[in-house]
């Protein structure tokens, strides 16, 4: 029996009622929205909807519940406070320029790329990618697939609007990521926002994809998917490495997060590591 | 249940800790979870000056780490470190908490959730406001809460802040806080 179905089984061990009502209310969004997150961090969400309870002058997660079911409103916050939108470019610098020396030849002998970038959020990540394969002259035949649980972040990336706040910190980014131009070269900055080049999106296909719910969608060479994992339970992580692995083509790439590895999952064997701190692996021949 | 002990510390923390680290008994069978605002350069070396300090291991939390006992596990810098129902560790990239990531708050509350009666939660020395409201939680779930005593602390604005909200179990001079716990345990 898979962990899920045990989920409302009586358990004398664990009589804390706001952990029951907390798996009634995730059972209950999934049968009526079809968005499961009962294998995410429990943690995580706890804090999210505790966080929600308070805001909105609510007493229980029961009496939540209740606002969810009925309030279409409600339910369209509530699922904004679940999903994750911390991002910025060139998050990790080393691990772009790891990225620069280590995938990037080999992705060279390739005719045609093929890119899945999941849980892209508002595609900070997806533009630095695409700015790397310009300047790597490899963007031309690259394919990019950018995906997202969460539709309204999806439409921030496929704009490729940012604020200019934080665009000296991308810049540093990018400098110490190996960039071998100016970022500045990339966007047009107007009225406090910056604007990325068209060219860099015109590849890119972003779209909506579930990771818990749905399935394989092409052959890609790199699966690049940085902090997800983390917000997933070890279930729930073990069954989307498995659907990276499925996706990829033989010898591919997999990217995870630098705090998350495939040390202690079902897919350990199947992948050789290539940068061990970075966390970038190739898939085996096998 | 092993006991948990979480700490949060800030500025003044690194002194702080070693302090406190250095003076708690090898025999106790605890395990410790300590949040210190540190750069992501500082980290190591600290770890391994700790390490040779203490009898306890310590290292930095990896993600869904199970929490052993006598191991003192530090949050990564950048990440919030979160306790799970099933005594393992999680990391999170989440929006900052008291313009900090890791934040105190997030892993004294997401451990009072799970940890109840056997966390005991202490708040040293720093100088923003991170840590009270979580201290505050662990005691609402029934748990031991410990304030550095804010006269003598190295940056008296976070203890003396969790002092205003409620009132701790215990307000201790730095060096005195490893035997409360040792008490504590042997209760």
């Amino acid at each position: 029996m898979s962990k899920n179905e045990n989920i409302l089984a009586f358990n004398p061990e664990n009589f804390d009622t706001q952990n029951i009502e907390l798996d009634l209310l995730l059972q209950a969004v999934n049968m009526k929205y079809g968005y499961d997150f009962r294998n995410y961090s429990k943690a995580h969400l706890k804090r999210r909807i505790l966080q929600r309870l308070k805001l909105s002058g609510l007493n229980t997660i029961s009496e939540l519940q209740n606002k969810v079911l009925w309030d279409k409103e409600f339910y369209r916050i509530f699922l904004q406070d679940l999903s994750i939108n911390v991002t910025e470019m060139f998050r990790d610098p080393d691990f772009y320029l790891s990225l620069r020396k280590k995938v990037i030849s080999d992705l060279k002998t390739y005719a045609h790329i093929k890119v899945w970038h999941a849980g892209c959020s508002s595609g900070e990540e997806v533009y630095s990618l695409a700015i790397i394969l310009k300047e790597e002259d490899l963007l031309q035949r690259t394919q990019i697939y950018a995906t997202d649980i969460n539709k309204s972040v999806l439409e921030t990336a496929r704009n490729g609007i940012y604020s200019n706040k934080e665009i000296e910190l991308y810049s540093r980014n990018y400098l110490d990521s190996g960039g071998t131009g100016q970022l500045s070269d990339y966007y047009t900055s107007k009225y406090g926002s910056v604007l990325f080049d068209k060219s860099l999106s015109k590849n890119i296909v972003f779209a909506d994809h579930n990771l818990v719910t749905d399935g394989v969608f092409a052959e890609v060479n790199l699966v690049f998917c940085r902090n997800v994992l983390i917000y997933f339970d070890k279930f729930l992580q073990n069954k989307v490495l498995k659907l990276f692995s499925d996706s990829l083509s033989k010898r591919g790439f997999l990217c995870l997060g630098t705090k998350e590895s495939l040390k202690f999952t079902s897919l350990e064997d199947g992948f050789t590591v290539i940068d061990k701190k970075m966390k970038i692996y190739k898939k085996s021949q096998i | 249940m092993t006991r948990l002990v979480v700490v949060g510390a800030s500025s003044g923390g690194i002194e702080a800790i070693s302090t406190f680290l250095a003076k708690l008994p090898v025999s106790l069978n605890i395990h410790v979870i300590i949040v210190l605002h540190i750069g992501n350069n500082k980290i190591n070396t600290f770890l391994t000056q700790l390490n040779n300090k203490t009898s306890f291991l310590v290292k930095e939390a990896e993600e869904k780490e199970p929490i052993i006992p006598k191991t003192v596990y530090f949050a990564p810098p950048n990440y919030h470190i979160q306790i799970e129902d099933n005594q393992t560790i999680s990391l999170s990239t989440d929006v900052k908490v008291n313009f900090s990531r890791p934040s105190i708050d997030v892993l004294f509350e997401t451990a009072a959730w799970v940890y109840k009666d056997k966390l005991i939660g202490i708040l040293l020395t720093g100088s923003n406001n991170d840590g009270a409201i979580g201290l505050l939680e662990i005691k609402k779930h029934g748990g031991k809460t410990i304030v550095e005593n804010p006269k003598t602390a190295f940056s008296r604005t976070m203890p003396y802040t969790a002092t205003t909200l409620f009132e701790p179990d215990y307000i201790l001079n730095l060096e005195d806080i490893a035997e409360k716990i040792a008490e504590l345990c042997n209760e």
